[in-house]
């Protein structure tokens, strides 16, 4: 009689019931069609991720990417060929304008073990102005990394959110330990994990390399989920000692998850609106560095304030009333 | 603010500190628009000046500049960390006169490499980082040459250079040694220039750096250089410059990036602007659905965001586009505070409580998941701030400055200005609070 569960058969979904005098919504119970959503999104996320490929960018990976700006038409297999003699090595070229501008764009990535030192740099701009004159090539960016640095930084980036991850799990362990810590900060980890997945996922599908980008899209992400699912535990926590002796443990979260919806709502209606308003920006200027990073922001947030309710809550759920137990025990 | 006191809510409260926060609001607000150069003096007689928003120090993947790894080039040995210290005296001597002022050097002892970050400087038309580079990272040319301009000692004869403190007449001094070959040409010209009164110059790179008078023949190998009225730092700044010009290798940037400064500036306006819009769509939301809460909100996020930027632009810390995501991060963790507080107010509300009882439970209610919330993530700033480098380290620090300040404007400065407004007769409906409208 503990889990109580559904008082009225045949319900639509998400008939609202009755609960302390007022409504809520049967969150627990539709934990299956949650879970199963969740894993397939996952699933087409990983399949279109590999489709595209997981790249570490130059700045990991290693190696030398040079933009120049030009102006006028060249052909770019010529100049491939040419700046691979030039090179000695095997080079490669991309040519993009944007829209409006009469100022084109060339890409120049250079393969080898070491980066380019800066005279080889200077020796490429000057055989391509040498090569084409007046078409003006300038430097617009240039990343020049050796390979040993890139993983050091690399490595510093992942130490970084192991730690992070971890002392968050600590605190929300200390913070929620009158309503069992361990389980409740190993499922918000759970969560965490799925929202940091889905937005590299969803950054790995736009295209982009793995880069510092990434490391700081992840940061935020883990921010913003950890706070959501804390917003809800702390609801738990409270709704635990009002009504303890009356009702169930699942009542009592399904209550929690219902009464806290309001604010999850409209927070996530003002991030979403934030975060659309620089993506929108950034595609109109066409700003690949804000664009790189909003999209998979944009997906952790939405991903982030979800799973709070659909994942990290009915799976501490589900632990905590494992075997028949009420939920209640410590 | 742990157990709320028994105390009403707000029956202390006047309208006086709702003015006093708006007026120091007001007042952050300007500061951080168009600075403020104050009449108080530092010890050197210049005004202090509190920098706004737009003296900014942006990092170079924002301003365009180019960061630079260097290490020694074609040396097999260890370098010593003094060897370290004195390459980047030389990269400090030389980006002083490319006039590149505002630049970072760390030397990193172990790995045995010199990071450098400097932005381009903004009247260069011509962007040019690898010529830049290389030229920073040539081998040090330290030469001693006579008033004719021959040179009769260069740095491979030098052996070391130390800044001293002579007991003797109580000044500092440079001590030079010189190699054996060197300790023999350096005695021949002493000798020859002894008593001419005529300064033995010595150049590093093209730069006069000290202009020496010969006394007597120096034989030995060692020499000093002093002067009646050499100071301490200027003692070690010339010794370093000497064994930086002695160094057996030159510096080659095995690493770096460079961003145009035309890149970085157009981005960094749009992105200002996107920022203010949505800030509007956000205020304008919160009002309509919460009400005075959300009028109050409004209030408190434009000072955590106002506190943000100053927290960066006063001690001019270094933003990159890592540390604006810690901004956004904290931002949208002010904006559910909020929006926390807001929501449980108004349900409180909607239980047909009394004003001050309904205000006190949703301020009560919401403080312990707003403050679990800002310190998880205080915490993980914290850490990040002293693992991570570089661009995590700029992320961190504004994230941590903003759930700082989240806690003072979200938690304090939310309820202080409730408190204050119920004091109007006007604003103690329940409806404005989020309640049904009942008759």
């Amino acid at each position: 009689m503990s889990n109580q569960l559904n008082s009225k058969k045949g319900d639509k979904f998400f008939a609202s019931r009755e609960f302390a005098g007022r409504k809520i919504y049967p969150f627990i119970e539709k934990r299956r069609i949650y879970f199963t959503v969740a894993i397939s999104i996952l699933i087409i996320g990983f399949v279109l991720a590999f489709w595209r490929g997981f790249h570490l960018d130059i700045e990991f990976k290693g190696g030398s990417l040079v933009d120049y700006t030009y102006s006028g038409e060249i052909d770019v297999d010529q100049i491939t060929a040419e700046l691979s003699d030039a090179m000695e090595e095997p080079v490669n070229c991309q040519i993009s304008r944007a829209i409006g501008s009469d100022e084109s764009n060339l890409k120049v990535s250079v393969a080898g073990n070491e980066a380019l030192s800066p005279e080889q740099l200077t020796n490429l701009t000057d055989s391509l102005n040498k090569n084409y004159p007046g078409h003006n090539f300038e430097i617009s960016e240039a990343n020049l990394v050796s390979p040993s640095i890139g993983r050091e930084m690399l490595r510093n980036g992942l130490l970084a959110l192991v730690i992070a991850s971890a002392l968050i799990i600590a605190y929300v362990w200390l913070s929620f330990r009158t309503m069992s810590g361990p389980s409740a900060g190993v499922m918000a980890l759970v969560a965490l994990f799925h929202d940091t997945t889905l937005a590299v996922l969803a950054f790995v599908i736009m295209g982009s390399a793995i880069n510092e980008t990434l490391i700081a899209v992840i940061l935020t992400i883990l921010g913003f989920s950890i706070n959501d699912t804390i917003v809800i535990y702390d609801r738990v926590r409270e709704n635990m000692k009002l009504y303890k002796d009356e009702h169930s443990f699942l009542d009592i979260i399904d209550l929690s998850i219902t009464q806290s919806l309001g604010r999850t709502i409209n927070t996530s209606i003002c991030i979403f609106v934030a975060v659309v308003t620089a993506y929108i920006f950034a595609l109109l200027y066409n700003l690949e560095s804000i664009k790189e990073f909003a999209l998979p922001i944009l997906v952790g947030v939405i991903s982030g304030t979800f799973s709070s309710i659909t994942i990290a809550t009915p799976l501490w759920a589900m632990w905590k009333t494992r075997q028949g137990r009420s939920g209640f025990e410590d | 603010m742990a157990k709320p006191s028994r105390a009403r809510f707000g029956e202390r409260a006047s309208i006086v500190p709702f003015l006093t926060l708006i007026a120091v609001l007001v007042l952050a607000i300007l500061i951080c628009v168009f600075g403020w150069t104050t009449p108080f003096r530092k010890a050197n007689g210049e005004k202090i000046r509190l920098k706004g928003i737009n003296e900014i120090r942006f990092g170079i993947d924002i301003r365009g500049g180019v960061e630079a790894v260097f290490a020694p080039k074609d040396y097999n040995d260890k370098v010593q960390a003094e060897q370290l210290d004195a390459a980047a005296k030389v990269l400090n001597f030389r980006l002083d006169k490319l006039q590149i002022l505002d630049r970072e050097l760390t030397t990193s002892p172990s790995a045995g490499r010199i990071i450098v970050r400097f932005p381009w400087r903004s009247d260069e038309t011509e962007f040019k980082p690898d010529e830049a580079l290389q030229e920073l990272g040539e081998m040090a040319y330290l030469s001693f040459r006579k008033p004719d301009g021959t040179i009769v000692v260069d740095g491979t004869d030098v052996e070391d250079a130390a800044a001293v403190f002579r007991s003797d007449t109580k000044t500092p001094a440079v001590s030079l040694k010189f190699k054996e070959e060197g300790a023999k040409r350096f005695a021949e010209v002493t000798e020859e220039m002894a008593g001419l009164s005529q300064p033995l110059a010595i150049y590093l790179d093209e730069s006069l750096i000290s202009a020496p008078v010969v006394r007597e023949k120096i034989t030995g190998g060692s020499a000093s250089i002093e002067s009646p009225n050499m100071t301490r730092e200027e003692a070690f700044d010339l010794a370093s410059k000497i064994n930086g010009g002695a160094l057996p290798f030159a510096l080659e940037a095995i690493s770096s990036s460079s961003l145009s400064p035309k890149l970085g500036r157009n981005s960094l306006h749009l992105m200002t602007l996107a920022g203010v819009i949505s800030f509007l769509i956000i205020c304008v939301y919160m009002i309509v659905v919460y009400r005075l809460p959300g009028v109050v909100g409004c209030i408190s996020l434009t000072a955590q965001i106002v506190g943000v930027l100053l927290a960066i632009s006063l001690p001019q810390q270094t933003l990159t586009l890592q540390g604006i995501a810690g901004i956004i991060l904290s931002i949208g963790m002010g904006v559910d505070a909020n929006i926390i507080i807001a929501s449980r107010i108004r349900e409180e509300a909607r239980n047909g409580l009394t004003l001050s009882a309904f205000l006190h439970n949703g301020f009560t209610k919401a403080f312990s998941s707003v403050m679990d919330s800002n310190v998880t993530v205080a915490i993980a700033a914290i850490v990040l701030m002293i693992f991570g480098s570089g661009t995590i380290l700029s992320f961190a620090y504004s994230l941590l400055a903003g759930v700082i300040l989240n806690g003072i404007t979200g938690v304090w400065m939310t309820r202080k200005m409730i408190a204050s407004l119920t004091k109007i007769e006007g604003l103690r409906k329940p409806y404005l609070y989020g309640a049904r409208r009942t008759a």
